[in-house]
């Protein structure tokens, strides 16, 4: 008895050791796979970080401009569109000249007319159209620079001069510059203020941050009732029988179709048969909806069914009719839960692209949409089409705007989360 | 006692099987020899409030409850026991049609409150329920304010219409629910923050703020520590004076402490009904007196 007590006991030391090992292997896996996890994580952060920070600066260039009536060709203030056609390019190629005055030839000239950015005349013509008193003084201006000279100057800066755009009297003029202390890196709030543009240097994510809260706003109008609608009425009053349960597997079904399909879908009813037009946020927000309604009726047929049957119990039994127990009990409690599915529903549409391909939301739109039926683009589609564009300027932007769209999508978990938080302490 | 518990769930396929037998004969192997017929002691009363007949209820295609005859008289006590599983708390639901929220739960038979038939089909469940409240197995209070949790039923029903009134109701609901000197300070704090007790107490505070006639209570006390039970039992006693009591228990001394008469269920039939003094001294039936004695529960 005691032998086979002592076998017995050893056969178990010996496979305890094996489990022992097995069980460390399982976790050494474990602790590999989440250490990638977060390298990859972490590597992804640092890229976008790295490219994207040079997007919120920009370079300028600080001009003496001389509004000089005659050069401007303006002659009777009081005409606005007089002052309106104004010859303001030329004042500031005035300047430039006067600030570099050995600079004679033609192809030089024109190459010094480039460092600032053609978005400069348009700005001092806003200025003097605020205030034509302004023509006949000598005012001093940062104008913003090309994107050439943007990146060559930014990347000077971080000690690796990118100089495949800039040629040896360019960068002279630069150092000229530099030495006058007539150029600096300030922030870039043209990135904030301004829509898409071919140049570089005028492009901001205006006209995108806009169009996708205008898509957004309309899919969470449209989505956020109709599904909790559904979910109210499939959870709390269809009848369990064949049909209905066909009509869940499907919606289960929806919520795993590619994203793009609902483009085709949006597309064919929406434009083509219905005969909206297309690149607007409208459009957009109903593909959007059709897209996360079965995430939004999924999530808040959850909320409902994590309501305590007690809680309905109670309110049936004292007599409230199913209308006021869902209304006045059933619902409030999972309303929190509906507005976390909501959230991550919006999420998930604030990041999509490929549907808004499909209706045309990928167009060059420069002017900032301010209603639900202006053109517009949304803020993946605008990182897709810069990261598409060939200037190099462009590529910093691209991260940038990333780094925004990140921005929300992290306050917009961040919100979900906390709103499960408050869920949780419900009871 | 093992076999004992065997012996019952044999008898229970066999009656599921065929329901028809449950009348008369569904007697099971050596002790359990005694037969289910009909229902022994003194099920009617003259001027009944409630009257039951013939009630089966099924779930789907499983019988819970086998044609139960019962009245429950008005302003009296009646405590319901039996073995866990036995169908008191369905047989209970069907007063005031709580089991129409189960999907595949189905009613037959008749059962009339104050010679109204409540499963007549154009019938609303609204003015039934408001007339036969219902205190639960565990305390659910509405997570809102106390005073809330009493105010919801006044104000649903109309019962009230202005806010004066509103507070005299809750008052004097907290009041006879013996809950008004503890809560009277903080009746703006919710109804869930409060002990277990306190809690079925302010449930059963919502119920009578309706003014319901009848009150089912299922299982009021299972959740509750022995001194919350003392104060509910008493409770009862108090209430029964204003409103007719249905009460299921597991506890037979609360059965005993409580209850007028006291109706003994066994697999889905009712069994035997009697004063509760003559169901715990000296029952009717073998069936109930091997559940007193403790011989299986
Ligand atoms: N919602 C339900 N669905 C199906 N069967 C049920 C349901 N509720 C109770 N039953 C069955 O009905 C029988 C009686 O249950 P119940 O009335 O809860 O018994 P008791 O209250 O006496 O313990 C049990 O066999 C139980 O399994
Ligand atoms: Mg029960």
């Amino acid at each position: 008895m005691t032998k086979a007590v002592s076998t017995q006991a050893e056969l178990v030391e010996r496979s305890l050791k094996k489990r022992y090992r097995a069980e460390k292997r399982f976790k050494i896996a474990g602790i590999i796979s989440i250490s990638v996890g977060i390298a990859a994580l972490f590597a992804l952060f640092i890229e976008i970080f790295g490219n994207g920070i040079g997007g919120f600066s920009q370079t300028k260039i600080k001009l003496d401009i001389v509004l000089d009536s005659e050069e401007l060709e303006i002659y009777d203030v009081n005409n606005e569109e007089e002052v309106s056609n104004g010859y303001y390019e030329g004042v500031i190629r005035l300047a430039l000249r006067k600030k570099f005055p050995e600079v004679k030839s033609r192809g030089d000239r024109r190459k010094l007319y480039s460092m600032i950015s053609d978005g400069a005349s348009y700005r001092l013509r806003d200025l003097v159209m605020a205030d034509t008193s302004l023509i006949g003084q000598t005012k001093t201006f940062w104008f913003l620079a090309d994107d050439d000279f943007d990146t060559y100057f930014k990347t000077l800066l971080d000690g690796d001069p990118y100089t495949a755009r800039v040629d040896e009297k360019q960068r002279a003029w630069v150092d000229q510059l530099i030495e006058e202390g007539n150029i600096e890196k300030g922030f870039n709030t043209a990135f904030f203020t301004s829509g898409d543009s071919s140049e570089p240097e005028l492009a901001g994510i205006l006209g995108a941050v806009i169009g996708s809260l205008l898509t957004l706003a309309i899919t969470l109008a449209l989505s956020f009732p109709i599904g909790v609608a559904a979910a109210i009425y499939l959870n709390e009053y269809a009848p369990k029988n064949r049909l209905t349960e066909l009509i869940e597997v499907n919606i289960r079904n929806l919520a795993a179709v590619p994203s793009i399909i609902f483009g085709l879908l949006g597309l064919a009813i929406f434009i083509n048969l219905f005969g909206m037009p297309r690149s607007v946020p409208t459009v957009g927000g109903l593909v959007l909806t059709l897209m996360t309604l079965p995430t939004i009726i999924m999530s808040s047929r959850a909320a409902l069914e994590a309501v305590p049957p007690s809680i309905r119990e109670a309110a049936l039994g004292l007599g409230a009719s199913k209308m006021q127990t869902i209304l006045h009990h059933v619902l409030p409690l999972a309303l929190p839960g509906m507005l976390t599915g909501a959230i991550i529903g919006m999420a998930q549409a604030l990041g999509e692209t490929a549907p808004l391909l499909m209706i045309g939301m990928v167009a060059f739109i420069v002017d900032v949409p301010s209603w639900f039926t202006d053109s517009a683009t949304v803020l993946p589609v605008q990182i897709f089409l810069w990261s598409d564009s060939p200037e190099r300027a462009f590529v910093e932007k691209t991260s940038a705007a990333i780094m925004v769209l990140l921005l929300f999508l992290i306050f917009m978990n961040t919100m979900a989360v906390l709103l499960r938080k408050k869920l949780e302490r419900r009871w | 006692m093992i076999k004992m518990a065997e012996d019952v769930k044999d008898e229970q396929k066999m009656q599921s099987a065929e329901p028809s037998a449950a009348e008369n004969d569904s007697a099971g192997p050596q002790d359990m020899s005694a037969k289910i017929q009909g229902t022994v002691g003194r099920p009617f009363v003259d001027d009944a409030k409630i009257k039951m007949r013939g009630v089966n209820v099924f779930y789907g295609e499983k019988q819970a409850v086998f044609a139960v005859d019962l009245d429950i008289k008005e302003n009296e006590v009646i405590s319901m026991i039996g073995p866990s599983g036995c169908g008191k708390s369905t047989f209970l639901r069907c007063i005031n049609r709580m089991n129409d929220t189960i999907d595949i739960c189905r009613v037959e038979g008749s059962i009339q409150l104050d010679g109204m038939d409540i499963y007549e089909s154009k019938l609303d469940v609204v003015p039934l329920r408001a007339r036969v409240g219902m205190v639960f197995q565990k305390p659910n209070p509405f997570p809102k304010s106390i005073y809330d949790n009493v105010a919801y039923g006044p104000k649903i029903h109309g019962l009230v219409s202005r806010k004066s009134d509103l507070d005299e109701v809750v008052e004097s609901s907290l009041r006879r629910a013996g809950l008004w000197d503890e809560v009277k300070d903080r009746l703006d704090s919710p109804g869930t923050g409060l002990s277990g007790g306190q809690q079925q107490r302010l449930c059963i505070a919502r119920t009578i703020a309706v003014s319901p006639e009848v009150i089912l209570m299922d299982e009021p006390c299972s959740a509750l520590d022995p001194i919350a039970t003392a104060k509910i039992e008493e409770l009862i006693a108090e209430l029964s004076e204003n409103f007719t009591i249905a009460i299921v228990t597991h506890s037979m001394q609360q059965a005993a402490r409580v209850s007028h008469r006291t109706a003994y269920f066994h697999l889905g039939n009712l069994v035997e009904v009697n004063e509760t003094d003559k169901v715990f001294t000296n029952p009717d039936h073998d069936l109930t007196e091997a559940y007193i004695t403790g011989r299986f529960g």
